[in-house]
């Protein structure tokens, strides 16, 4: 640090005789100056990745954002109070009433075991820190450390100038923001890293073929196991990886070393994770993996032969037979074990990434989060911003120079690529490889064109400092001198390289600060003179129900809310966001879609004490029940058949006018959300009961409850809570 | 130093003193039987053609408290308390309570526990009706139509209109009725009702015969009666959810004192009887109504695993457990084991796993033994006991089971 001081101070630098004489031996050791600048600059960069993050703790307030966070929020509570033991065998009655969630053995526990070691880690140290500020910037600081990942990872693929390019793109890059601002405490916040952070491992164990770094791709795999249910990307994508490169003849015993090591003791490692268990030697998705290790010992078994038999000819026709018995073997097997059960099939969630349509036609409750949709190309813009064009620029560079590593690149880069096409939330998993592949791109072009610009005057160069930190780390290139005016293309293309750079920094920071800081559990909006309003009502909403409603109480609502309910109203949910039974939310869909004496039978069934619904009409919250409400439908139909969704609709169009369908003028949730309704006036010039979310004055005004009382209805109606009441007394 | 002392002596001993009465008659769960009743009357005196039936119930402890239904200081509430167990509303023509009181309000009392005796008459007032209706009991609404029975009169010696009809078609029940059967048929004079089929709360206690139908027996018979036989209802009852208990009589002759002395023959019979059925047929349902009998308690809900005493808040599946309840009788001084072979326990998750009769060691506590099913959940131990004529038990403890986890000390 002192004399990274000294070098922006050249002129008292020269007043004192001492420091020039210590500048002098600094200027002879190049090398140590050229690491100094990289680790300065990655420190930079890994203090950016931080701080950009903290918009939502300025605006906001250290908070946990969100509907999963809340969740992993309240297991990492429990975690830390109660110890790992029983965090371990927690049976969770307050969620899935009355089904229960054993939460040990459902969840990915790396996240929440994470953050408690480094709350436990923080007290150990004597600081007093909140386990929710723990929780609040654990997405950050991981985030920090993947530009570290990043750095090794570009250098190992390319050279230490992509390395430290890729830390930079990746520390900014609004994909990989969304899911790890501060607050946003999901399990993405770490397992990205780990994503990271294994491909590296594993990268560098195939260029080495060393153990140990095959045996930390392992431990790096365990990780990622037990952080997120992605961790089948990685089983996936390595076993193809390995066969291109086994087609492309590419294979030796660095890539065998590599795989063996990592697939052995990484599956070995998962089964240790409760919720994965014996996935990996069981399930149709984890089958490719094993098949190429079996295919793996057929290629060494072959080398082997080859090496005793010396005939060319002889060999050829052993060849033949074994990789054809070989094949045949594992065909049977996968037959057989798919046949007896013992595998089981690809599951849905898997089939909706190979088939985007799946999902729709079979599991409308995956295709009702929105986060599941098929990415639209303005959010590949809004993500990833000029990465989008680099990507192809830096495919090419890696195909200019094929090597182990960039063939893993290009092939995580494409696959990923396509996931994110087919769902919204894995461009998240394609940033790392977007910002991997660009940065070649940006280091290779810079670097050819600071060459260019070198050639002719040398002394010249070190303009800019980020353009000085690429020319440092040049190796000398051949220059083709023949085109003229070349060195003026050269300057002008660095222009253009350094104004796209800074329109991502400043496309980047926007991003995260208007779109992805905001927690969803409060609501901010522009009022009419453009001063910020603020819209607490969920907040006030479950303090509510913890201040005023009896500690057993059941509280029904969709299943969004039910992790928030659990954790800041601390009630008793039927459903939740872990989406678990089907036939469950399908119960409580089809109370939402039932008349109300109905669907007084099914709440009293399931013990309901309250029903909370989410209305945005009074402030024109447009994500709240009454659009989300088709899906209720859809899913309650799926299991009962007498919900059906042509009845809410008229002439395929959802309404809540007076044009509506009767039923859904008088079906529960519109009941819910729109008593009382008729008599508020919401804006200026329209008639009483003016929906703001949908823009239309509501059919039914005059709503009466029979079985339902209204409980409580936050400030801004957002949150409306209504108390089932018992049975009629004298009937 | 002395005097603040005997002040606060003083003060300490008013407060007892005041609170007292309280603690000696307020209705409670431990005494359930009520204490005291606030009699609602048209007219004075009805407290002497009545007579006999205000006795008995005074002789039984009870404190009546008489007013006259539009007597503008009733109040059955002060300070969100209820001053009274129990109400008698003598007073079918009445239009308007005084006071505070109105529909809603004794509905409400009701509601919050508390036990009716309802008596309407021929031109019975809409306010009565109404009352009765949301019991669940519909009085005719020809509001000069009375009970008529031509071959189940009682015999008198005017030949009259067969009004006064004698009943023996009483409910089968010795809780409600008392153990003792009534020999004597009772007389009726008065309006007939039915019973809201919707309504699964409300019981007939004496129905009319097959042979009676309701209309103003001074009149012609224009149109087909709308009441008629069996399903004509002179008393009923209504045990509400909260076992508040209410009664309905058409008649508020049933309970005077001429009724009560007369002799009854019955048309058609030989037997002709000294003294009508209706004083034990008031008094023995009055007890049922002010919980004298019939009212069950269960407490002591316990469950644990075979071999341990402590009740544990979760269970393993395939464990075995112990459950124990105790249910006791109020007899209307004590409380006593009650004895019955059909209490059952149900282990309850959206629906019954395990439902089990419960043995009983004939002294109050039923017990049973089980192994936990093979799922996982939020299980419940449920009783629903629904007898004729008890106080419905409904109980239900929450317990979380859970499967057994590998390789911690629970296993």
């Amino acid at each position: 640090m002192v004399s990274s001081k000294m070098e922006k101070s050249p002129a008292d630098l020269l007043a004192s005789p001492g420091l020039s004489s210590m500048l002098k031996s600094l200027k002879l050791k190049t090398k140590q100056q050229e690491l100094l600048i990289r680790v300065s600059i990655l420190f930079l960069v890994y203090v950016l990745a931080f701080i950009a993050r903290l918009f939502s703790v300025l605006r906001y307030e250290s908070m946990i954002h969100e509907f999963d966070p809340y969740f992993n929020y309240r297991v990492t509570q429990y975690l830390t109070q109660k110890g790992f033991y029983e965090f371990w065998n927690w049976f969770d009655s307050e969620s899935w009433y009355p089904l229960g969630r054993i939460v040990g053995g459902t969840l990915y526990p790396g996240l929440m075991v994470t953050a408690a070691f480094i709350y436990w880690t923080l007290r150990f140290l004597r600081f007093a820190v909140h386990i929710r500020e723990v929780c609040v910037l654990t997405a950050p600081f991981f985030a920090a450390n993947t530009t570290l990942v990043a750095y090794f990872f570009g250098k190992e693929l390319w050279d230490s100038g992509a390395g430290l390019v890729a830390a930079a793109l990746i520390a900014i890059c609004p994909g990989y923001i969304s899911r790890s601002v501060a607050g946003s405490y999901d399990n993405e916040g770490v397992a990205i890293f780990a994503l990271l952070l294994t491909f590296y491992l594993f990268v560098k164990a195939v260029n080495t073929g060393s153990l140990a770094w095959g045996l930390a791709s392992a431990l790096g795999y365990f990780y990622m196991v037990s952080a997120w249910g992605g961790y089948v990307f990685i089983i996936n994508l390595i076993p193809l990886y390995v066969l291109v490169l086994l087609i492309t003849g590419r294979y030796s015993m660095r890539l065998y070393v590599a795989y063996n090591c990592m697939y052995v003791l990484g599956t070995l490692l998962a089964m240790q994770i409760r919720f994965v268990g014996f996935q990996h030697v069981q399930s149709g998705e984890h089958m490719a993996a094993m098949g190429m290790f079996f295919l793996m010992q057929v290629f060494y078994f072959l080398d082997w032969v080859k090496y005793l038999l010396n005939d060319p000819k002889k060999f050829h026709s052993f060849l033949r037979i074994t990789v054809t018995s070989a094949v045949g073997l594992g065909a049977i097997a996968l037959g057989v074990g798919t046949a007896s059960g013992y595998i089981s099939p690809w599951t849905g969630r898997f089939y909706s990434l190979l088939d985007p349509t799946y999902a729709k036609d079979h599991i409308p409750i995956i295709a009702s989060v929105s986060e599941h949709q098929p990415t639209a190309w303005s959010s590949f813009m809004f993500d990833f911003h000029i990465l989008l064009i680099l990507f192809p620029a830096g495919l090419y560079f890696c195909f200019k120079r094929l090597s182990d590593a960039t063939i893993f690149i290009v092939m995580y880069g494409l696959t990923s690529m396509y996931f994110a096409g087919v769902m919204v939330r894995l461009i998240l998993v394609a940033t790392p490889a977007v910002c991997l592949i660009s940065a070649i791109a940006v280091s290779a072009t810079v670097k050819n064109l600071t060459q260019l610009v070198r050639a002719k005057s040398k002394p010249a160069s070190g303009g800019s400092g980020k353009g000085a930190a690429s020319a440092k780390v040049l190796s000398k290139g051949s220059l083709d001198q023949s085109m003229p005016f070349q060195k003026n293309g050269a300057v002008a293309l660095l222009l253009g390289v350094f104004y796209l750079l800074s329109r991502y920094a400043i496309h980047c920071t926007w991003v995260t600060s208007e779109a992805y800081s905001s927690p969803s559990i409060v609501l901010a909006a522009r009022g009419a003179n453009g001063n910020r309003v603020i819209f607490d009502d969920y907040r006030e909403a479950y303090f509510w129900l913890r201040q005023n409603t009896p500690p057993d109480a059941k509280v029904m609502s969709w299943w969004d809310y039910g992790y928030q309910i659990t954790a800041m109203g601390n009630r008793t949910v039927i459903v939740d966001n872990n989406t678990w039974n089907n036939t469950h939310i399908a119960t409580v869909g089809r109370a939402m879609s039932s008349y109300e004496d109905e669907a007084y039978e099914i709440m009293r069934s399931l013990d309901v004490d309250y029903v909370l619904v989410v209305f945005g009409g009074v402030t024109g919250y447009s994500s709240d029940d009454i659009n989300k409400f088709l899906w209720m439908v859809r899913i309650g139909g799926g299991v009962f058949p007498v919900i059906k969704e042509p009845d809410y609709l008229v002439n395929g169009e959802y309404r809540v006018d007076k044009g509506a369908a009767p039923k859904m003028l008088n079906c529960l949730m519109y009941k819910l959300s729109y008593y009382r309704f008729g008599e508020l006036t919401t804006e200026y010039g329209k008639p009483p009961g003016y929906d703001r979310a949908r823009g239309v004055e509501i059919g039914n005004k005059d709503i009466k409850l029979e079985h339902l009382e209204e409980a409580f209805t936050t400030s801004n109606w957002i949150v409306r809570i209504y108390k089932v009441k018992p049975p009629n007394n004298r009937w | 130093m002395a005097a603040p002392k005997s002040v606060a002596v003083f003060f300490a001993v008013l407060n007892l003193i005041s609170l007292l009465p309280f603690i000696a008659f307020s209705f409670s769960p431990d005494q359930p039987t009520d204490r005291k009743i606030l009699v609602l009357l048209d007219d004075l005196s009805l407290k002497s053609s009545h007579s006999i039936f205000f006795n008995t119930l005074q002789s039984r402890g009870f404190d009546l408290d008489f007013k006259l239904a539009d007597d503008p200081s009733i109040a059955v509430k002060r300070y969100g308390q209820y001053l009274y167990d129990g109400l008698v509303l003598f007073s079918p023509s009445a239009d308007r309570f005084g006071g505070s009181l109105n529909i809603e309000g004794v509905l409400d009392f009701v509601d919050s526990g508390h036990d009716l005796i309802l008596a309407g008459d021929s031109n019975a007032s809409d306010l009565i009706r109404n009352i009765a209706a949301e019991c669940g009991v519909e009085f005719d609404e020809d509001t000069s139509a009375m009970v008529i029975d031509h071959a189940g009169y009682a015999v008198s010696e005017t030949e009259g209109d067969h009004t006064l009809i004698a009943s023996d078609e009483f409910i089968q029940s010795d809780v409600i009725l008392g153990s003792k059967k009534l020999e004597a048929p009772v007389l009726f004079k008065g309006i007939g009702h039915s019973l809201n089929p919707e309504n699964s709360l409300v019981l007939k206690v004496l129905s009319a015969s097959s042979s009676a139908y309701s209309a103003n027996p001074t009149s012609k018979l224009s149109n087909p009666p709308s009441l008629t036989g069996t399903s004509i209802s002179l008393v009923s009852v209504v045990q509400a959810r909260n076992n508040a208990r209410i009664m309905i009589s058409g008649s508020l002759g049933l309970f005077s004192n001429r009724l009560f002395r007369s002799g009854v023959q019955k048309i058609g019979s030989l037997n002709k009887y000294e003294k009508s059925g209706n004083e034990q047929f008031v008094t023995e349902l009055s007890k049922w109504i002010f919980h004298e009998r019939g009212h069950l308690k269960a407490v002591h809900l316990k469950h644990n695993k075979i071999g341990e005493t402590e009740e544990p808040s979760i269970y393993r599946i395939n464990d075995d457990l112990e459950f124990s309840v105790e249910i006791f009788e109020w007899s209307g001084t004590s409380w006593v084991p009650y004895v019955a072979n059909d209490v059952q326990v149900q282990f309850y998750m959206m629906s019954p796993y395990v439902l089990k009769t419960l043995s009983t060691n004939q002294k109050g506590l039923y017990h049973t033994s089980f192994k936990v099913p093979d799922v996982y959940g939020v299980f419940q131990f449920k009783i629903e006991y629904q007898r004729l004529g008890y106080t419905t038990l409904s109980l239900s403890k929450q317990v979380n089971i859970h499967s057994c986890v590998s390789f911690h000390k629970f296993c």
